[in-house]
């Protein structure tokens, strides 16, 4: 007995290897990556973070006997007063439930990287670069490990941070390229500083909690929230609503979400990795670990309902109107984290924590069949530039790779692409047996049990991812190849689709998790969440929802299956009927113009105003003028104005010379 | 001492040995002269090693050396130093840019370099005294003596506007010292000792003329921190000075003024202090906001380095006059992290003038591809002057913000959860500068074949680096040795307000 406690606390103590076996990858791969080449970087890379999973699976292992967990601490880090704060690592059944994901489906990321990022760094131009990306890549298993193991609330705020550095650097990867050779630069700009905007409300959050609790360790600050509830309940609505503000930012939530569809700028693995499965749920994380605070008051509850429920909503919308194929699932992903969001403020943590996982599935395997199917289309370009001369003209959207105008008929050229791409968007669609309806069903039912209004926004959001998969699909692998590109396309390596049969998989079986009547997931949260109320499965709700599903696809296979676009320039069917609505869907709302208009455009004036005549002028002035007037009325300094400035100087210093030695003289 | 002399007599002392060798150089020999010029000031580091292995934090007057000098109006001056908490580390910070800087000058100056580099080792031997004299006069007499090499520096070995700029950096700073001296006889004539901690002791001696006491001191402190809105001197001098006056102007000299009010407003004159609080507070918020506005509308990325100091000074001070633990820690520990990160920004910006000679960011682009070592070095400063966490310049900022939310002084989170705001506006200009510069397609056709850094820069850097993780993963030795102090200060003030209300 004692034995095995011994194996098992020596187990947890290994948590700390899920940081320090990706940043090994890193510190390997920058000493001698460049002379083992490509194969062996991305091994190296890959097998860090497979190392990590394994270690998260050992974790699981562990806790399967011993629920409690375990904190790890490793040194203190900064210890002023009553602040005291360590590095210490936190392994319970939340925490080990993020790291599988992250680790698990980072390393099938890593893996299809490898093929993706030589096609890439070659169409790109700089093949040397290739080593920079799985740097960059194992520091985001990194940061993302610290964020999701951080037994304190600042050691979360390093990986929180973290995760977004790295999401910078892998958006502006290639940051010579894009609109105008800086778009990629400037999208990554965009978000790291939009995500700023939400970092000070955590940042503010952390204050407020740090004063009004004494410590930020979780243990101790959860244990005391009820009596704070009891005594300070403006406090805490404070703390939880500018949590939220952070989630907005990370999560990509309205209002704060515009940097995810720019964010589509980085290669698209990291477009699977870091901005669908993993970091974005950063957020949908930090609500569910401070789930109760949030659950002491429910005005902040009601908050995180709407605004997960609203932006579900909105990014459904948009996604309807996108041509680019990554836009489209960029909108899905802000639309699909609406509803984790939404799910924690109607307190069914479990819920979001569940799609969370199944979303990380198949919204990764939807982005890297895309990328698989942009590798196909950028193949089929160069050969048909190569063949017969056709038209290639520069910038011209005729020969964009992502543009869903510009394929067709893809299913034939790339068979396993196709299929698994399928279930990837059955599975986001909500259709049974696929996991994305057990996990979409429960949050459903959250809101039919919670919230009336909510659950009719959440079913319209569900029947819009419907129908634009339904779109999607139906544009990029069905009627016939509309571009001499589509017509070329080439299946991708084995390399990129095992890693992509493999999260298909996941997407199909994943339901499992908490399949109804067992609720597995549950049982194991159980040990570290507060479960106000159990999982139903409400069979008319289920079938309810599989119809409106099935509805939507079957309304978009009226509008986009029957009769497919005949060119890539044709007009999207819905633009006439839908008129300024379809427009401003494809417009994205207007919201990016929006927020130049009110917040950048004003503060560069105001910034130039502070720096031209403000500054340079009144204060200068003023403060030159002031000067000058102290060395006039200096009368040492009046007689000695010769204007030499050495002179200057040095009657100054004379001045005092002579000042002291006149009090020394008075001895 | 069975050594026979005060290691800290010896440490401030040093460089001039190094100045007397390099007075018998013949002028031709300037590799001679680089060389001695970096071994004293490495020697020098390695004594103020010593100190801190001698140095005990919970001790008030380390290595204190006590020898009488003269009398003025029949109060005694005296040769009175000693380190703590308040001043370990700014040595330790000065010793350390020194040969960095030193370094730095190896191929950018060619002209004069004996003079150079004996105002150099000057310099160190003022800013070391001025972190060690407890004597009031005594600490004057270095606070000036500062200014001269500092002056020739800039004047001498400076851009196309030097002489303007030298002006305006000797001018604004004895504008404010003339009324510290005023302060200062003033302290001497009425309690009839210069030394710090008499004066701090019989406090109650001038305890009624404090405000104004505290004002002529404070005076002269903001103008060198330099506080809104007495900055304006400082961008001009930036651009105009050498790369190693920058980086000593911003890392050490900057911090002299934060390091006065420490040493001299918050003990001596407490009331004045707790009562000048929130206005001081005010300013360093518009500080940072201001200063993260103009510095985000700089083309020339010095002049937005120099801007970005007076943003990061503000933090340094909201931080101070928190008048808490964390407050004064973290502005303890955030002087050394600016004066890190800064002095790193400003050798990265040297090392690209000495090949292109234009600081316009205009004329940059895509510099990362064309340097890549250049770029991922200039990534990890630029991140840790943003406040990365992970990286230094988070815990210094982190800490005082967390102190001036809670703090009673201020008695309102509304100051820090404004100057909060400042940490956006540093992401702002900070990565708009490293975009203009670093990203994007290189458009300028000599940018093509620039030359990435050599091993004495790599070197040069190196340390710096070092550092910026170190302070950001493990701060917590540098924070042992400024908490023993920070709590006796925070005591001590503290007290006094109890006396104010």
């Amino acid at each position: 007995m004692l034995f095995q406690e011994a194996v098992m606390n020596s187990t947890f103590s290994l948590v700390p290897l899920v940081v320090f076996l990706p940043v090994l990858g890193i510190l390997l791969n920058w000493l001698f990556g460049k002379r083992l080449g490509e194969k062996g970087i991305g091994s190296i890379a890959s097998l860090a973070a497979g190392g990590s999973f394994v270690v998260s699976v050992l974790l699981a292992m562990a806790l399967v006997q011993n629920h409690e967990g375990a904190h790890i601490p490793l040194f203190t880090w900064i210890s002023v007063g009553n602040l005291d704060l360590s590095w210490v690592f936190r392994v319970d059944t939340l925490s080990v439930t993020m790291m599988l994901v992250v680790s698990g489906v980072g390393t099938l990321i890593h893996i299809y990287s490898i093929g993706y990022m030589h096609e890439d760094v070659r169409h790109q131009g700089d093949p040397n670069r290739f080593r920079r990306f799985f740097i960059f890549l194992n520091l985001f298993i990194a940061a993302m490990m610290i964020l999701v193991s951080a037994d304190n609330f600042l050691m979360l705020f390093v990986g929180w941070e973290g995760v977004g550095l790295c999401s910078y650097l892998l958006i502006g990867f290639w940051f010579e390229k894009g609109q105008g050779g800086l778009g990629n630069a400037k999208a990554a700009k965009k978000a790291f500083i939009t995500n700023r905007i939400g970092d000070f409300g955590l940042l503010i959050a952390i204050f407020l909690i740090f004063w009004n609790f004494g410590t930020l360790n979780f243990a101790q600050v959860f244990e005391m929230v009820p009596a704070v509830a009891q005594t300070q309940p403006g406090v805490l609505m404070a703390i939880t609503l500018f949590m939220l503000l952070g989630v907005t930012g990370k999560s990509a939530q309205i209002p704060l979400y515009v940097w995810l569809p720019d964010a589509m700028a980085g290669p698209t693995p990291v477009s699977a990795l870091i901005h669908a499965a993993t970091m974005v749920t950063a957020g949908v994380y930090l609500m569910v670990r401070t789930q109760v605070m949030y659950m002491e008051v429910p005005g902040a509850q009601q908050v995180v309902a709407w605004v997960g429920a609203i932006t579900a909503l909105f990014a459904g919308l948009i996604a309807l109107g996108q041509f680019d194929i990554k836009k489209v699932l960029a909108y899905s992903t802000i639309s699909q984290l609406g509803f984790m969001v939404a799910a924690v403020g109607l307190g069914a943590e479990v819920a979001a924590i569940f799609h969370l996982t199944t979303h990380a599935f198949f919204k990764a395997l939807l982005f890297l069949s895309a990328g698989s199917v942009i590798l196909g289309m950028e193949h089929g370009l160069e050969a048909g530039s190569h063949g017969q001369g056709i038209h290639h003209t520069n910038g011209s959207s005729h020969d964009d790779p992502q543009d869903m105008r510009n394929m067709g008929a893809i299913r034939k050229k790339m068979p396993i692409t196709f299929i698994v791409y399928l279930i990837g968007a059955l599975a986001l669609a909500g259709i049974a047996p696929f996991a994305g309806f057990f996990s979409k069903d429960e949050i459903l039912v959250a809101a039919n049990q919670g919230n009336m209004p909510i659950f009719v926004v959440l079913v319209v959001a569900a029947f819009l991812t419907a129908f634009y998969m339904g779109r999607q699909v139906l544009m990029v692998f069905f009627g016939d190849a509309r571009t001499d590109a589509a017509k070329q396309a080439k299946e991708s390596s084995l390399l990129v689709t095992v890693p992509l049969m493999i999260l298909a998989l996941l997407s199909v079986l994943g339901g499992g998790l908490n399949f109804p009547g067992v609720h597995t997931l549950e049982h194991w949260l159980e040990q570290t969440l507060e479960i106000p109320h159990a999982a139903e499965f409400i069979l008319p709700i289920a079938l309810g929802s599989l119809a409106v599903a099935l509805v939507a696809i079957f309304l978009s296979y009226l509008v986009y299956g029957r009769k497919p676009l005949a060119s890539a320039k044709a007009a999207d069917p819905l633009a006439k009927p839908l008129g300024v609505l379809f427009r401003w869907m494809n417009q994205k709302f207007m919201v990016d113009e929006l927020y130049q208009a009110v917040v950048l455009t004003p503060y560069k004036k105001l910034a130039d105003f502070f720096a031209h005549p403000v500054d340079q002028g009144v204060i200068d002035g003023l403060v030159n003028g002031m000067g000058s007037l102290t060395v006039s009325l200096a009368g040492v300094l009046r007689k000695l104005q010769t204007g030499f400035a050495r002179t200057y100087a040095l009657s100054i210093f004379v001045g005092i010379i002579a000042i002291l030695v006149y009090l020394l003289t008075r001895i | 001492m069975e050594f026979g002399i005060n290691p800290l007599v010896l440490m401030t002392f040093f460089p001039l040995v190094g100045v007397l060798v390099l007075v018998f150089l013949a002028p031709q020999q300037k590799n001679a002269m680089r060389w001695t010029a970096l071994g004293t000031s490495l020697v020098t580091f390695a004594i103020s090693l010593w100190v801190l292995f001698l140095f005990d934090p919970n001790k008030a007057d380390n290595l204190l050396v006590q020898i009488p000098w003269f009398r003025l109006a029949g109060v005694p001056i005296q040769i009175l130093m000693g380190v703590d908490g308040l001043s370990i580390l700014m040595v330790l910070l000065t010793t350390f840019l020194t040969p960095i800087a030193i370094l730095s000058t190896w191929k950018a100056v060619e002209e004069q370099v004996k003079g150079f580099m004996i105002f150099f080792l000057l310099l160190e031997v003022g800013m070391l005294g001025v972190f060690l004299a407890l004597d009031l006069v005594l600490f004057y007499i270095f606070w000036e003596f500062t200014l001269i090499p500092m002056y020739f520096l800039i004047g001498v070995w400076g851009g196309k506007n030097r002489i303007y700029a030298a002006v305006k950096f000797f001018l604004f700073t004895m504008a404010g010292s003339v009324l510290m001296l005023l302060a200062i006889l003033y302290l001497g004539l009425q309690a009839g000792s210069f030394s710090q901690p008499e004066l701090v002791a019989n406090r109650s001696l001038f305890a009624s003329m404090q405000l104004l006491l505290f004002l002529a001191f404070a005076i002269a402190f903001a103008i060198k921190v330099p506080v809104f809105p007495l900055h304006t001197w400082l961008p001009d001098a930036h651009v105009e000075a050498p790369t190693a006056g920058s980086v000593i102007l911003a890392g050490v000299l900057l911090k002299m003024g934060a390091y006065g009010f420490l040493r001299f407003n918050l003990p001596l004159f407490p009331q004045a202090s707790v009562q000048a609080a929130p206005v001081v507070a005010v300013l360093a918020i518009i500080g940072i906001l201001y200063g993260g506005a103009v510095a985000f509308a700089q083309k020339d990325i010095k002049k937005l380095v120099a801007y970005s100091s007076v943003a990061h000074l503000g933090f340094v001070m909201l931080g101070i006059f928190a008048l808490n633990p964390q407050g004064l820690s973290g502005g303890i520990l955030q002087m050394v992290n600016h004066g890190i990160s800064t002095g790193a920004l400003f050798l990265l910006v040297g090392m690209i003038y000495e090949r292109r000679h234009t600081r316009e960011m205009s004329e940059y682009g895509g510099l990362w591809k064309a340097m890549p070592i250049f770029g991922g070095i200039s990534l990890v400063v630029v991140l840790s002057s943003v406040g990365l966490p992970g990286l230094n310049g988070f815990v210094g900022e982190f800490t005082i913000l967390l102190g001036a939310f809670g703090s009673k002084i201020f008695g309102s989170p509304w100051f820090a959860g404004i100057a909060t705001l400042g940490v956006i506006l540093a992401a702002a200009y900070l990565l708009k500068m490293f975009e203009k510069t670093f990203l994007g397609p290189i458009t300028k056709e000599e940018n093509k074949s620039l030359k990435d850094l050599n091993l004495r820069e790599i070197i040069t850097m190196v340390p710096l680096l070092a550092l910026i993780f170190w302070l950001g993963i493990y701060p917590q030795p540098f924070f042992n040795l400024i908490n023993p102090a920070v709590e006796r200060l925070v005591q001590l003030v503290q007290s006094a307000a109890l006396v104010l209300h």
